[in-house]
C-alpha cells in the first residue's frame, strides 16, 4: 500500500526525471526553484500529463506505465487536486462546485448535495453554499477548493501551493486547518510549497527537486539540519557551501579557507553555515585571522535584523542587527571582511550514505542531458 | 456604455458632422419604412394569399437552419479554438467565405454541387431519390450555408476566452471529455451561444439571394418572407413595405437582446 512515482517526462525545453514514494497518511512536500518540475510532477500524478517513461502506481494499481501501454485518465483516478489558482467553476454555486465531483463519479444529485453539505460544514463554509465563487474572499475560496477536492474521497490529494494566494493572517489560519485535515486524511498527500513554514508544518517528508531531478529526500528536520542544494538551504534560511577538507582546514571556492569545527576524514564536504555564524566587518578595519574580503551583494530587512548577502567566490547570507548595520557604513558593491565562526557551522562528509534512511533511492540525471530550465 | 472623455481626445474637425450624417444615413431607411407602412389596412393586407405561407416557411426554415448551423458550427468552433488542428488558418478562411461571397454566388455554388446534376446532388438523387433544389429542405440547406459562419465565429471567440484549465479541474473531479463540454464548457460559453444563435437566426430570416437561386420561389414551399416581399415590390409597393416591417421587427428584437454582447464579438 504505497504510492510509487518513478517517471520521466520529456517536454520541449524541460525534462523531469524523478523517483519517490509516499506512504498512506503521509504528506510529501515538493520543493524547488521555479521550473524545477514540481507542478509537472503533480500534473503527472493527476493524469493531466502522461509520462514518457516510467511508472506511477497507487496501492499496487498502475496508473501510468508507458512501457506497458497503461494509462488511466484523470477522471478515473482517485485523485483530488487543489489547484494553485483554485479553478472553482464560476458558473456553479459553492454547493454545486463541491457536489460536482461526487455527481460525476456516480452519486445521485441528492447524494452529491449531501456530501457537499457535509464537507462545507466541516470546512466552516456551509453558510456560503448558495454563493457564487466570485463573491468569496481568498480564504473562503481556498476552503471551498479543499472541500471540492476532498468530496470525491480521493486516495491521493494533490495541493499546488495551496496557501500562496492568501494574505498573512488568512494564511496562518488556513495552514492550521489544512494541517488538521491532512492529519485526518488517510490517503497520500503531495504538496507543492514555496514557503518554509508550510513545509515544516505540513510535510512529513520533503522531496527537493532541482532542474528536473530529485536532489534530496529528507524529513523536515533533516532538511533544516543538512540541506543539500543552494535552493533548499535558502528555503530553510541557512547557507550551504561545498568544500574539501584537509585535516583541520576546509578549503572553499576561490582559495578561501576556514577552520573545521572538529575531526573528520579528508575529502569533499558540505558545510552548513547558519547566518548567525557569519560576521561582517567594515573594510577599513584591519583583517582578522580567518577572514576574507567579499563584495556586498544585497540587503533586506527581516524584522529587527537585516539579512546581508555577500558575493564573491563564497556567497553567504549574514544576519546583522540594525545597530550593527549602522556601524558598518555599508554600500552595495563595496568590499567587506567576512569571517565564519567555526563553532556554529556543521560539516558533512561526502559522499554520505543514502541521502536519507527514509528515502527511496535517488537517481540523478545523466549530466550530459541537454536542456533544463 | 458611456466612458468619461479622457484628456487630449478632442474630435478632429468635421468628425462630429460626418458622424451625425452617417448615423442618420443608417437610421433613415428604417424610419422611412415605419412611416411609409400602410398601417390603416395592415390587417387586411396580412390576411392576403401567400403571406401566412411565407411567414410560416420563413419561420420554419430560419429555425431549422439555425439548428443545423449550431450542430455543425459548435464542434468546428471548438476545434478551431483548441488550436491543434492542421490547416487551421485555411479552415478559418473557408468559414468566412459565405460571409463575403454574394449570396447569389453561394446559391449558384450550391446548385452546382447539390443540384440534380451536381457532383453530390446526382448521387443523392440516384441512391436515395432525394432532390434538394426547389424544396423546403433546399431552403434550409441554402440558409444554413449562409448562417454557419455567424455561429462558428461567435463560438470560436467564446471558446477562446474560456479558461481551459477549468476543464482539467473538471477531469480530476471525474468528468470525461463529454461531461466537461456539457457541464463546464457549454454553460460558460452560453452567452456566446445565445449571441451566435440570435445572429444566425436573424441572418437566416433575411436570406434572399442563395435561397432564390438554389430553391426558387414556390409559394407554400420555398417562398420565404423576403422572396414574397420581392415579388410584392413589382405590383404593390405598400404590400412590400408592410412585409418589410415583418422582417424588421425580429431584427430589432435581436438587436435589443444582444445590446450588451456586441463588444464581445470579433
Amino acid at each position: 500500500m504505497t504510492l510509487h512515482f518513478d517517471g520521466t517526462i520529456d517536454r520541449r525545453r524541460f525534462t523531469l526525471e524523478a523517483c519517490f514514494t509516499c506512504e498512506p497518511g503521509e504528506t510529501i512536500a515538493l520543493v524547488g526553484p521555479n521550473g524545477s518540475g514540481k507542478t509537472t510532477a503533480l500534473q503527472l500524478m493527476a493524469g493531466l500529463l502522461r509520462m514518457t517513461a516510467g511508472r506511477l502506481s497507487i496501492d499496487g494499481e498502475e496508473l501510468d506505465a508507458p512501457d506497458r501501454g497503461t494509462w488511466v485518465p484523470p477522471e478515473r483516478r482517485k485523485v483530488g487536486v487543489v489547484f494553485q489558482d483554485l479553478l472553482l467553476f464560476p458558473h456553479l454555486s459553492i454547493r454545486d462546485n463541491v457536489a460536482y465531483g461526487p455527481r460525476r463519479r456516480g452519486s445521485s444529485a441528492a447524494g452529491a448535495g449531501a456530501v457537499a453539505d457535509t464537507w462545507l460544514e466541516r470546512l466552516g463554509v456551509a453558510a456560503l453554499a448558495r454563493e457564487k465563487p466570485r463573491s468569496l474572499s481568498g480564504g473562503q475560496a481556498q476552503r471551498v477548493a479543499l472541500a471540492r477536492a476532498l468530496a470525491t474521497d480521493p486516495r491521493l490529494l494533490l495541493l499546488d501551493e495551496p496557501l500562496s494566494a492568501l494574505d498573512a493572517a488568512t494564511r496562518l489560519e488556513i495552514r492550521c486547518e489544512l494541517h488538521r485535515h491532512l492529519l485526518d486524511f488517510d490517503g497520500y498527500a503531495v504538496l507543492v510549497a514555496h514557503d518554509v513554514v508550510d513545509v515544516l508544518v505540513l510535510a512529513d517528508r520533503v522531496v527537493v527537486l532541482d532542474d528536473g531531478c530529485v536532489a534530496q529526500i529528507a524529513s523536515p528536520d533533516e532538511l533544516e539540519r543538512h540541506p543539500r542544494t543552494r535552493y533548499a538551504a535558502a528555503l530553510v534560511g541557512t547557507n550551504l557551501l561545498q568544500g574539501r577538507r584537509h585535516g583541520t582546514r576546509i578549503e572553499l571556492a576561490g582559495g578561501v579557507e576556514i577552520a573545521a569545527p572538529g575531526p573528520g576524514a579528508d575529502g569533499p564536504v558540505d558545510v552548513v553555515v547558519p547566518p548567525r555564524a557569519v560576521t561582517i566587518m567594515a573594510a577599513e578595519l584591519p583583517p582578522e585571522p580567518g577572514s576574507w574580503q567579499a563584495p556586498l551583494a544585497g540587503m533586506e530587512a527581516a524584522g529587527d535584523e537585516v539579512r546581508v548577502r555577500v558575493g564573491g567566490p563564497v556567497p553567504l547570507v549574514a544576519r546583522v542587527t540594525l545597530d550593527g548595520l549602522h556601524e558598518l557604513h555599508l554600500s552595495p558593491g563595496a568590499p567587506v571582511h567576512v569571517r565564519v565562526d567555526p563553532a556554529t557551522i556543521t560539516v558533512f562528509g561526502e559522499p554520505t550514505q543514502p541521502v536519507d534512511a527514509l528515502s527511496a533511492p535517488v537517481r540523478r540525471r545523466v549530466p550530459a542531458s541537454p536542456g533544463g530550465t | 456604455m458611456t466612458r468619461a472623455a479622457s484628456p487630449g481626445t478632442r474630435a478632429p474637425r468635421g468628425f462630429v458632422a460626418v458622424g451625425v450624417l452617417a448615423a442618420a444615413f443608417l437610421a433613415l431607411p428604417v424610419l422611412g419604412l415605419i412611416l411609409r407602412a400602410p398601417w390603416g389596412d395592415a390587417f387586411e393586407r396580412l390576411g392576403r394569399d401567400g403571406v401566412a405561407d411565407a411567414v410560416r416557411t420563413s419561420a420554419v426554415c430560419a429555425t431549422a437552419s439555425t439548428f443545423v448551423a449550431l450542430v455543425l458550427g459548435v464542434p468546428l468552433a471548438w476545434l478551431l479554438a483548441q488550436g491543434r488542428i492542421p490547416g487551421r488558418s485555411l479552415i478559418r478562411a473557408i468559414v468566412l467565405v459565405p460571409l463575403l461571397l454574394p449570396p447569389l454566388v453561394s446559391g449558384i455554388g450550391l446548385l452546382s454541387v447539390l443540384g440534380r446534376r451536381g457532383m453530390v446532388g446526382r448521387l443523392l438523387d440516384r441512391w436515395f431519390g432525394v432532390t434538394l433544389p426547389f424544396t423546403t429542405a433546399g431552403v434550409v440547406v441554402a440558409v444554413s450555408f449562409v448562417a454557419l459562419p455567424f455561429v462558428v465565429i461567435t463560438m470560436e471567440s467564446g471558446f477562446r476566452s474560456l479558461d481551459r484549465r477549468l476543464g482539467a479541474a473538471a477531469a480530476t473531479l471525474g468528468a470525461d471529455p463529454g461531461s466537461v463540454v456539457r457541464t463546464v464548457t457549454l454553460p460558460l460559453v452560453a452567452p456566446s451561444l445565445a449571441a451566435g444563435t440570435a445572429l444566425a437566426w436573424a441572418r437566416s430570416l433575411g436570406e434572399f439571394g442563395a435561397t432564390i437561386t438554389f430553391a426558387g420561389n414556390l409559394p407554400g414551399r420555398t417562398q420565404t418572407l423576403p422572396l414574397a416581399t420581392f415579388l410584392a415590390l413589382e405590383t404593390d409597393l405598400d404590400q412590400a413595405v408592410l412585409l418589410s416591417m415583418l422582417l424588421l421587427i425580429p431584427t430589432i428584437v435581436v438587436l435589443v437582446l444582444l445590446r450588451d454582447r456586441w463588444q464581445g464579438l470579433s
